[in-house]
Protein backbone atom coordinates (compact mmCIF):
# COMPACT_ATOMS: atom_id res chain seq x y z
CA UNK A 1 0.00 0.00 0.00
CA UNK A 2 2.13 2.67 -1.52
CA UNK A 3 -0.80 5.34 -0.25
CA UNK A 4 -0.43 5.10 3.27
CA UNK A 5 3.09 4.59 3.68
CA UNK A 6 3.53 8.32 2.37
CA UNK A 7 5.98 9.17 5.28
CA UNK A 8 6.70 12.63 5.35
CA UNK A 9 6.40 12.94 1.74
CA UNK A 10 4.18 14.90 -0.88
CA UNK A 11 0.56 13.52 -0.46
CA UNK A 12 -0.96 11.93 -3.07
CA UNK A 13 -3.54 13.26 -5.54
CA UNK A 14 -6.27 11.03 -4.11
CA UNK A 15 -5.31 12.71 -0.90
CA UNK A 16 -5.10 16.30 -1.61
CA UNK A 17 -8.34 16.04 -4.15
CA UNK A 18 -10.46 14.69 -0.97
CA UNK A 19 -9.09 16.76 1.91
CA UNK A 20 -9.70 20.21 -0.41
CA UNK A 21 -13.44 18.39 -0.71
CA UNK A 22 -13.71 17.85 2.81
CA UNK A 23 -12.59 21.65 3.44
CA UNK A 24 -14.76 22.94 1.07
CA UNK A 25 -17.97 21.01 2.13
CA UNK A 26 -17.44 22.41 6.02
CA UNK A 27 -17.03 26.01 4.80
CA UNK A 28 -20.09 25.78 2.92
CA UNK A 29 -22.18 24.14 5.69
CA UNK A 30 -20.81 26.72 8.45
CA UNK A 31 -22.08 29.44 6.44
CA UNK A 32 -25.28 27.97 6.15
CA UNK A 33 -25.39 27.17 9.83
CA UNK A 34 -26.52 29.76 12.38
CA UNK A 35 -24.65 32.87 13.07
CA UNK A 36 -24.53 35.52 15.46
CA UNK A 37 -26.48 38.60 14.05
CA UNK A 38 -22.93 40.48 13.70
CA UNK A 39 -21.24 37.79 11.63
CA UNK A 40 -23.96 37.58 9.40
CA UNK A 41 -23.44 38.41 5.50
CA UNK A 42 -25.64 41.79 4.86
CA UNK A 43 -28.03 39.60 2.44
CA UNK A 44 -28.59 36.80 5.19
CA UNK A 45 -29.09 39.70 8.04
CA UNK A 46 -31.78 41.66 6.61
CA UNK A 47 -33.48 38.37 5.55
CA UNK A 48 -32.78 37.69 9.06
CA UNK A 49 -34.80 41.07 10.37
CA UNK A 50 -37.35 40.93 7.85
CA UNK A 51 -38.32 37.48 9.66
CA UNK A 52 -37.77 39.11 13.15
CA UNK A 53 -39.91 42.12 12.16
CA UNK A 54 -42.57 39.41 10.75
CA UNK A 55 -43.04 37.69 13.94
CA UNK A 56 -43.40 40.92 15.81
CA UNK A 57 -45.92 42.66 14.06
CA UNK A 58 -47.88 39.27 13.93
CA UNK A 59 -47.24 38.63 18.10
CA UNK A 60 -48.09 42.63 18.42
CA UNK A 61 -50.40 43.45 16.38
CA UNK A 62 -48.50 46.74 14.89
CA UNK A 63 -45.75 47.17 12.10
CA UNK A 64 -42.32 46.87 14.17
CA UNK A 65 -39.23 47.39 12.83
CA UNK A 66 -36.04 46.32 13.40
CA UNK A 67 -33.49 47.87 12.68
CA UNK A 68 -29.78 47.13 12.25
CA UNK A 69 -28.17 51.00 12.08
CA UNK A 70 -24.74 50.15 12.26
CA UNK A 71 -22.43 52.63 14.41
CA UNK A 72 -21.22 56.05 13.22
CA UNK A 73 -17.47 56.66 11.68
CA UNK A 74 -16.41 59.03 14.64
CA UNK A 75 -18.64 58.85 17.62
CA UNK A 76 -17.74 57.48 20.80
CA UNK A 77 -20.65 58.06 23.05
CA UNK A 78 -20.10 58.82 26.56
CA UNK A 79 -23.03 59.63 29.67
CA UNK A 80 -22.71 61.93 32.15
CA UNK A 81 -25.27 62.24 35.55
CA UNK A 82 -25.04 65.03 37.73
CA UNK A 83 -25.56 63.72 41.11
CA UNK A 84 -25.79 67.18 42.66
CA UNK A 85 -29.38 67.36 40.94
CA UNK A 86 -31.21 64.01 40.56
CA UNK A 87 -33.64 64.22 42.93
CA UNK A 88 -34.49 60.65 42.80
CA UNK A 89 -38.07 60.73 41.55
CA UNK A 90 -37.70 57.21 38.95
CA UNK A 91 -38.85 59.37 35.54
CA UNK A 92 -36.08 58.02 33.70
CA UNK A 93 -36.40 54.28 35.07
CA UNK A 94 -40.16 54.21 33.58
CA UNK A 95 -39.10 56.12 30.72
CA UNK A 96 -36.71 53.45 29.78
CA UNK A 97 -38.65 50.66 30.26
CA UNK A 98 -40.84 52.12 27.88
CA UNK A 99 -38.95 52.93 25.16
CA UNK A 100 -36.90 49.62 25.76
CA UNK A 101 -39.86 47.11 25.80
CA UNK A 102 -38.48 45.32 29.27
CA UNK A 103 -41.02 42.59 30.74
CA UNK A 104 -43.49 44.63 33.07
CA UNK A 105 -44.21 41.43 35.15
CA UNK A 106 -41.64 39.62 35.77
CA UNK A 107 -40.30 43.34 36.36
CA UNK A 108 -37.19 44.57 34.57
CA UNK A 109 -35.72 47.65 34.91
CA UNK A 110 -32.21 48.81 33.11
CA UNK A 111 -32.24 51.50 35.46
CA UNK A 112 -31.37 51.52 39.34
CA UNK A 113 -31.89 54.43 41.43
CA UNK A 114 -30.34 54.29 44.74
CA UNK A 115 -30.62 56.99 47.74
CA UNK A 116 -27.84 57.63 49.96
CA UNK A 117 -27.28 59.62 52.71
CA UNK A 118 -25.40 62.57 52.27
CA UNK A 119 -23.43 62.36 55.80
CA UNK A 120 -21.77 59.06 54.10
CA UNK A 121 -21.34 59.93 50.64
CA UNK A 122 -21.58 57.47 47.69
CA UNK A 123 -21.68 54.21 49.59
CA UNK A 124 -23.28 51.18 48.06
CA UNK A 125 -23.45 49.28 50.99
CA UNK A 126 -26.16 52.09 53.20
CA UNK A 127 -27.83 52.76 49.62
CA UNK A 128 -31.33 51.88 49.18
CA UNK A 129 -32.57 51.28 45.98
CA UNK A 130 -36.45 50.19 47.50
CA UNK A 131 -37.06 54.45 48.83
CA UNK A 132 -40.72 55.44 48.55
CA UNK A 133 -41.49 58.62 50.10
CA UNK A 134 -44.40 60.89 49.78
CA UNK A 135 -42.13 63.11 47.65
CA UNK A 136 -38.25 63.87 46.64
CA UNK A 137 -35.90 64.84 47.10
CA UNK A 138 -35.87 63.41 50.97
CA UNK A 139 -33.73 65.43 53.61
CA UNK A 140 -30.43 64.54 54.26
CA UNK A 141 -30.32 61.88 50.82
CA UNK A 142 -28.79 62.23 47.33
CA UNK A 143 -29.32 59.96 44.30
CA UNK A 144 -27.10 57.52 42.22
CA UNK A 145 -28.93 56.50 39.60
CA UNK A 146 -27.13 53.29 38.35
CA UNK A 147 -27.06 51.10 35.00
CA UNK A 148 -24.84 50.06 32.21
CA UNK A 149 -21.37 51.73 32.38
CA UNK A 150 -20.92 50.58 29.03
CA UNK A 151 -17.04 50.21 30.17
CA UNK A 152 -14.30 50.77 27.96
CA UNK A 153 -12.52 47.49 29.11
CA UNK A 154 -15.75 45.12 29.74
CA UNK A 155 -15.74 42.56 32.29
CA UNK A 156 -18.80 41.01 31.33
CA UNK A 157 -17.95 40.40 27.21
CA UNK A 158 -14.98 38.64 28.29
CA UNK A 159 -16.56 35.85 30.73
CA UNK A 160 -19.58 34.94 27.42
CA UNK A 161 -18.50 31.21 27.00
CA UNK A 162 -20.33 31.56 23.14
CA UNK A 163 -19.74 35.59 22.23
CA UNK A 164 -23.07 36.77 22.21
CA UNK A 165 -22.31 40.24 23.67
CA UNK A 166 -19.43 42.33 22.87
CA UNK A 167 -18.34 46.22 22.76
CA UNK A 168 -19.36 47.68 19.17
CA UNK A 169 -17.68 50.66 17.76
CA UNK A 170 -19.18 53.30 19.04
CA UNK A 171 -18.57 51.79 22.57
CA UNK A 172 -21.98 50.35 23.34
CA UNK A 173 -22.00 47.31 24.64
CA UNK A 174 -24.74 44.86 22.94
CA UNK A 175 -26.06 41.38 23.74
CA UNK A 176 -27.09 39.17 20.32
CA UNK A 177 -30.54 37.57 22.12
CA UNK A 178 -30.47 34.86 19.72
CA UNK A 179 -27.05 33.88 20.67
CA UNK A 180 -27.39 34.14 24.56
CA UNK A 181 -27.66 30.77 26.20
CA UNK A 182 -28.73 32.17 29.89
CA UNK A 183 -25.45 30.84 31.80
CA UNK A 184 -25.84 34.40 33.51
CA UNK A 185 -21.97 34.47 33.65
CA UNK A 186 -21.87 37.82 32.49
CA UNK A 187 -24.49 39.21 35.12
CA UNK A 188 -21.52 37.69 37.86
CA UNK A 189 -18.85 39.83 36.19
CA UNK A 190 -20.74 42.99 35.95
CA UNK A 191 -19.80 44.66 39.04
CA UNK A 192 -22.27 47.46 38.87
CA UNK A 193 -25.41 45.14 38.44
CA UNK A 194 -26.50 46.68 34.97
CA UNK A 195 -27.39 43.11 33.63
CA UNK A 196 -30.83 41.51 33.94
CA UNK A 197 -32.38 38.29 33.14
CA UNK A 198 -35.21 37.34 32.05
CA UNK A 199 -36.41 34.39 34.31
CA UNK A 200 -39.74 34.18 32.74
CA UNK A 201 -41.47 34.65 29.15
CA UNK A 202 -41.20 38.29 29.32
CA UNK A 203 -44.74 40.38 29.48
CA UNK A 204 -45.60 43.44 27.11
CA UNK A 205 -48.80 44.65 26.50
CA UNK A 206 -49.46 45.03 22.94
CA UNK A 207 -50.72 48.72 23.35
CA UNK A 208 -47.16 49.32 25.06
CA UNK A 209 -44.99 48.03 22.53
CA UNK A 210 -42.45 50.34 20.76
CA UNK A 211 -42.50 49.43 17.16
CA UNK A 212 -39.36 51.06 16.50
CA UNK A 213 -36.55 49.00 17.55
CA UNK A 214 -33.00 47.69 16.69
CA UNK A 215 -31.50 44.13 16.25
CA UNK A 216 -29.25 44.38 19.22
CA UNK A 217 -31.43 46.82 21.45
CA UNK A 218 -35.15 46.77 22.48
CA UNK A 219 -36.70 44.70 20.41
CA UNK A 220 -38.46 42.09 22.11
CA UNK A 221 -36.85 39.00 23.89
CA UNK A 222 -37.41 35.76 24.70
CA UNK A 223 -37.52 34.25 27.94
CA UNK A 224 -33.82 33.28 29.53
CA UNK A 225 -32.10 35.79 28.02
CA UNK A 226 -29.40 38.90 29.59
CA UNK A 227 -30.48 42.44 28.75
CA UNK A 228 -29.04 45.54 29.87
CA UNK A 229 -29.11 49.53 29.15
CA UNK A 230 -27.77 50.06 25.10
CA UNK A 231 -27.75 54.06 25.59
CA UNK A 232 -30.77 53.62 23.21
CA UNK A 233 -28.95 52.06 20.73
CA UNK A 234 -32.22 52.71 18.32
CA UNK A 235 -32.68 56.18 19.19
CA UNK A 236 -28.73 57.42 19.61
CA UNK A 237 -27.38 55.64 16.62
CA UNK A 238 -30.00 57.94 14.51
CA UNK A 239 -28.52 61.38 16.32
CA UNK A 240 -31.53 60.94 18.95
CA UNK A 241 -30.83 61.73 22.71
CA UNK A 242 -31.61 58.47 25.04
CA UNK A 243 -35.04 58.23 26.43
CA UNK A 244 -33.78 58.51 30.00
CA UNK A 245 -32.27 62.09 29.00
CA UNK A 246 -35.02 63.54 27.80
CA UNK A 247 -37.72 62.19 30.32
CA UNK A 248 -35.42 63.64 33.80
CA UNK A 249 -37.28 66.83 34.89
CA UNK A 250 -34.12 68.18 35.86
CA UNK A 251 -31.88 68.15 33.66
CA UNK A 252 -29.15 66.01 35.38
CA UNK A 253 -28.95 63.34 32.31
CA UNK A 254 -26.20 64.59 29.68
CA UNK A 255 -25.25 62.69 26.19
CA UNK A 256 -22.81 63.03 23.74
CA UNK A 257 -19.96 62.31 21.32
CA UNK A 258 -16.77 62.32 23.50
CA UNK A 259 -14.66 62.64 20.17
CA UNK A 260 -16.26 66.19 19.34
CA UNK A 261 -14.54 69.01 21.62
CA UNK A 262 -17.73 70.88 21.25
CA UNK A 263 -20.01 68.36 23.20
CA UNK A 264 -21.65 68.60 26.52
CA UNK A 265 -20.17 65.44 27.50
CA UNK A 266 -16.89 67.14 26.89
CA UNK A 267 -17.12 70.49 28.48
CA UNK A 268 -18.09 68.25 31.89
CA UNK A 269 -15.05 66.56 31.44
CA UNK A 270 -12.90 69.23 31.19
CA UNK A 271 -14.76 71.79 33.80
CA UNK A 272 -16.58 69.86 36.51
CA UNK A 273 -15.63 67.35 39.13
CA UNK A 274 -15.92 63.91 37.54
CA UNK A 275 -16.06 60.15 39.19
CA UNK A 276 -16.86 56.93 37.64
CA UNK A 277 -17.98 54.28 39.88
CA UNK A 278 -15.51 51.70 41.07
CA UNK A 279 -12.54 53.15 39.23
CA UNK A 280 -10.37 50.82 41.32
CA UNK A 281 -11.53 47.54 39.38
CA UNK A 282 -10.36 49.16 35.61
CA UNK A 283 -13.41 48.88 33.60
CA UNK A 284 -12.57 51.93 32.36
CA UNK A 285 -16.82 53.32 32.16
CA UNK A 286 -18.16 55.40 29.84
CA UNK A 287 -20.36 56.72 32.32
CA UNK A 288 -19.57 59.76 34.21
CA UNK A 289 -20.74 61.06 36.98
CA UNK A 290 -20.20 65.07 38.40
CA UNK A 291 -21.16 67.82 40.69
CA UNK A 292 -22.00 70.72 38.49
CA UNK A 293 -22.56 73.05 41.59
CA UNK B 1 -69.91 86.40 15.09
CA UNK B 2 -69.24 87.57 11.28
CA UNK B 3 -66.57 89.53 12.99
CA UNK B 4 -64.95 86.88 14.93
CA UNK B 5 -62.73 85.10 12.02
CA UNK B 6 -60.88 88.81 11.15
CA UNK B 7 -60.73 89.77 14.50
CA UNK B 8 -58.97 86.26 15.36
CA UNK B 9 -56.52 86.96 11.93
CA UNK B 10 -55.60 90.65 12.96
CA UNK B 11 -54.49 89.09 16.57
CA UNK B 12 -52.42 86.50 15.19
CA UNK B 13 -50.54 88.92 12.85
CA UNK B 14 -50.04 91.30 15.72
CA UNK B 15 -48.72 89.03 17.73
CA UNK B 16 -46.57 87.96 14.30
CA UNK B 17 -45.28 90.66 14.03
CA UNK B 18 -44.66 91.61 17.71
CA UNK B 19 -42.59 88.20 17.95
CA UNK B 20 -40.58 89.58 14.78
CA UNK B 21 -39.89 92.87 16.43
CA UNK B 22 -38.57 90.87 19.62
CA UNK B 23 -36.68 88.38 17.27
CA UNK B 24 -36.02 84.62 18.03
CA UNK B 25 -34.09 83.97 21.25
CA UNK B 26 -31.30 82.36 19.76
CA UNK B 27 -28.24 82.10 22.77
CA UNK B 28 -24.98 81.98 21.39
CA UNK B 29 -23.64 78.29 21.01
CA UNK B 30 -21.16 76.17 19.58
CA UNK B 31 -20.92 76.36 15.89
CA UNK B 32 -22.79 74.48 13.58
CA UNK B 33 -25.50 74.23 16.02
CA UNK B 34 -28.65 74.74 15.73
CA UNK B 35 -31.21 75.61 18.79
CA UNK B 36 -34.89 76.30 19.55
CA UNK B 37 -36.53 78.21 22.52
CA UNK B 38 -40.49 77.86 23.59
CA UNK B 39 -41.55 80.82 24.05
CA UNK B 40 -41.70 82.05 27.42
CA UNK B 41 -43.92 80.25 29.93
CA UNK B 42 -46.35 83.32 30.62
CA UNK B 43 -49.55 82.88 33.06
CA UNK B 44 -52.47 82.32 30.21
CA UNK B 45 -54.13 85.68 29.13
CA UNK B 46 -51.40 87.92 31.00
CA UNK B 47 -49.02 88.66 28.45
CA UNK B 48 -49.11 91.37 26.77
CA UNK B 49 -48.32 93.40 30.20
CA UNK B 50 -49.34 96.56 28.19
CA UNK B 51 -52.63 95.87 27.62
CA UNK B 52 -53.50 96.81 31.39
CA UNK B 53 -50.13 98.75 32.08
CA UNK B 54 -50.26 101.35 29.03
CA UNK B 55 -53.33 103.15 30.83
CA UNK B 56 -51.52 103.13 34.40
CA UNK B 57 -49.45 105.82 36.32
CA UNK B 58 -46.76 103.82 37.40
CA UNK B 59 -45.72 103.77 40.57
CA UNK B 60 -42.21 103.33 41.78
CA UNK B 61 -42.80 102.78 45.61
CA UNK B 62 -41.61 99.73 46.95
CA UNK B 63 -45.40 97.98 48.42
CA UNK B 64 -46.97 94.78 48.85
CA UNK B 65 -49.06 94.63 45.77
CA UNK B 66 -53.44 94.33 46.66
CA UNK B 67 -55.07 94.87 43.55
CA UNK B 68 -53.45 92.69 41.13
CA UNK B 69 -51.12 90.25 41.28
CA UNK B 70 -51.46 89.16 44.90
CA UNK B 71 -50.97 85.86 43.89
CA UNK B 72 -47.59 86.39 43.21
CA UNK B 73 -45.51 85.24 45.78
CA UNK B 74 -41.67 86.61 45.86
CA UNK B 75 -39.05 84.05 47.62
CA UNK B 76 -36.06 85.06 45.10
CA UNK B 77 -33.91 87.23 47.67
CA UNK B 78 -37.22 89.29 48.50
CA UNK B 79 -35.25 91.08 50.86
CA UNK B 80 -33.13 93.39 48.35
CA UNK B 81 -35.40 92.46 45.55
CA UNK B 82 -38.98 93.84 43.69
CA UNK B 83 -40.79 93.85 41.04
CA UNK B 84 -39.33 96.82 39.01
CA UNK B 85 -36.08 95.55 39.51
CA UNK B 86 -36.09 92.93 36.59
CA UNK B 87 -39.71 94.34 34.66
CA UNK B 88 -38.91 97.24 32.99
CA UNK B 89 -41.21 100.26 34.53
CA UNK B 90 -41.93 102.22 31.22
CA UNK B 91 -42.43 99.40 29.14
CA UNK B 92 -44.02 96.25 30.93
CA UNK B 93 -43.27 93.94 28.12
CA UNK B 94 -40.10 94.22 28.30
CA UNK B 95 -37.59 93.12 31.19
CA UNK B 96 -34.59 94.92 31.88
CA UNK B 97 -30.39 94.22 33.14
CA UNK B 98 -28.96 96.04 35.77
CA UNK B 99 -27.40 98.49 33.47
CA UNK B 100 -30.94 99.65 32.49
CA UNK B 101 -30.64 98.19 29.04
CA UNK B 102 -34.20 96.88 27.94
CA UNK B 103 -34.57 92.82 27.00
CA UNK B 104 -37.57 90.60 25.65
CA UNK B 105 -39.10 88.00 28.04
CA UNK B 106 -37.36 85.70 25.33
CA UNK B 107 -33.88 86.27 26.52
CA UNK B 108 -34.44 86.38 30.25
CA UNK B 109 -31.78 84.62 30.69
CA UNK B 110 -29.57 87.15 30.22
CA UNK B 111 -31.48 88.39 33.47
CA UNK B 112 -30.89 85.81 35.37
CA UNK B 113 -27.47 85.30 34.53
CA UNK B 114 -26.71 88.84 36.09
CA UNK B 115 -26.28 86.82 39.45
CA UNK B 116 -26.16 83.45 38.22
CA UNK B 117 -23.28 84.05 35.70
CA UNK B 118 -22.00 80.22 36.21
CA UNK B 119 -25.04 78.71 35.45
CA UNK B 120 -25.82 80.85 32.37
CA UNK B 121 -22.36 79.40 31.38
CA UNK B 122 -23.25 76.08 32.03
CA UNK B 123 -26.97 76.42 30.27
CA UNK B 124 -25.26 77.69 27.28
CA UNK B 125 -22.71 74.60 27.55
CA UNK B 126 -25.84 73.17 27.26
CA UNK B 127 -25.02 71.39 30.34
CA UNK B 128 -27.25 72.93 33.35
CA UNK B 129 -30.84 72.26 32.23
CA UNK B 130 -32.92 69.84 30.24
CA UNK B 131 -32.14 69.65 26.74
CA UNK B 132 -33.82 67.51 23.84
CA UNK B 133 -33.60 67.05 20.46
CA UNK B 134 -30.87 65.55 18.30
CA UNK B 135 -26.66 65.03 20.14
CA UNK B 136 -25.83 66.08 16.93
CA UNK B 137 -27.71 68.26 15.19
CA UNK B 138 -31.09 70.29 16.26
CA UNK B 139 -31.43 70.94 19.81
CA UNK B 140 -34.07 72.17 22.23
CA UNK B 141 -33.42 74.53 25.29
CA UNK B 142 -35.76 75.69 27.88
CA UNK B 143 -35.60 78.87 28.79
CA UNK B 144 -34.63 79.44 33.04
CA UNK B 145 -38.40 80.33 33.59
CA UNK B 146 -39.49 76.42 31.95
CA UNK B 147 -38.49 74.83 35.03
CA UNK B 148 -38.26 77.90 37.62
CA UNK B 149 -40.48 80.29 38.42
CA UNK B 150 -38.66 83.11 38.72
CA UNK B 151 -40.63 84.50 41.83
CA UNK B 152 -40.01 81.65 43.75
CA UNK B 153 -37.01 79.80 42.04
CA UNK B 154 -36.44 76.66 43.96
CA UNK B 155 -36.90 73.65 42.32
CA UNK B 156 -40.50 71.66 43.44
CA UNK B 157 -40.19 68.26 45.35
CA UNK B 158 -41.90 65.24 43.31
CA UNK B 159 -43.77 62.61 44.09
CA UNK B 160 -41.15 59.11 43.17
CA UNK B 161 -42.55 57.00 40.64
CA UNK B 162 -43.16 53.25 42.67
CA UNK B 163 -39.94 51.64 43.85
CA UNK B 164 -38.68 48.32 42.00
CA UNK B 165 -39.95 45.25 43.19
CA UNK B 166 -37.50 43.60 45.55
CA UNK B 167 -36.87 39.80 43.75
CA UNK B 168 -39.66 37.31 45.29
CA UNK B 169 -38.21 35.26 47.93
CA UNK B 170 -38.32 31.36 48.64
CA UNK B 171 -40.28 30.62 52.00
CA UNK B 172 -38.04 30.63 55.13
CA UNK B 173 -35.15 32.47 52.67
CA UNK B 174 -33.80 35.68 54.71
CA UNK B 175 -33.66 39.01 53.51
CA UNK B 176 -30.57 40.15 52.64
CA UNK B 177 -29.48 43.69 52.11
CA UNK B 178 -29.52 44.97 48.28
Amino acid sequence: MTDDANDGESPSRRQFVSCAAGAAAGFILTACGPKRLVEMPKERLHAALRELERQYSETYGTAVTVADTPPIPGVQFAYALDISRCIGCRRCVYACVEENNQSRDPQVHWIRVYAMEKEKGVDFQHANPYYDPPQVPEEGHFYVPVQCQQCENPPCTKVCPVGATWKEKDGIVVIDYDWCIGCRYCMAACPYGARHFNWAEPSLPKAELNPNTHALGNRPRPKGVVEKCTFCIQRTRAGRYPACVEACPVGARKFGNLLDPQSEIRYIIEHKRVLVLKEDLNTVPRFFYFYAT
Amino acid sequence: MKWAAPAALVAVALAVAGYAQVGPATPPSAAGERLEIPPPPFSEGIFPCSTCHADLKVNRTRRALTEMHDDIQLRHDEQHRWCLDCHDATDRDWLHLASGERIPFEQSYLLCGQCHGEKLRDWRAGVHGLRTGSWNGQKSYLLCAHCHNPHQPRFRSLAPKPAPRPPARQEGEKAVRP
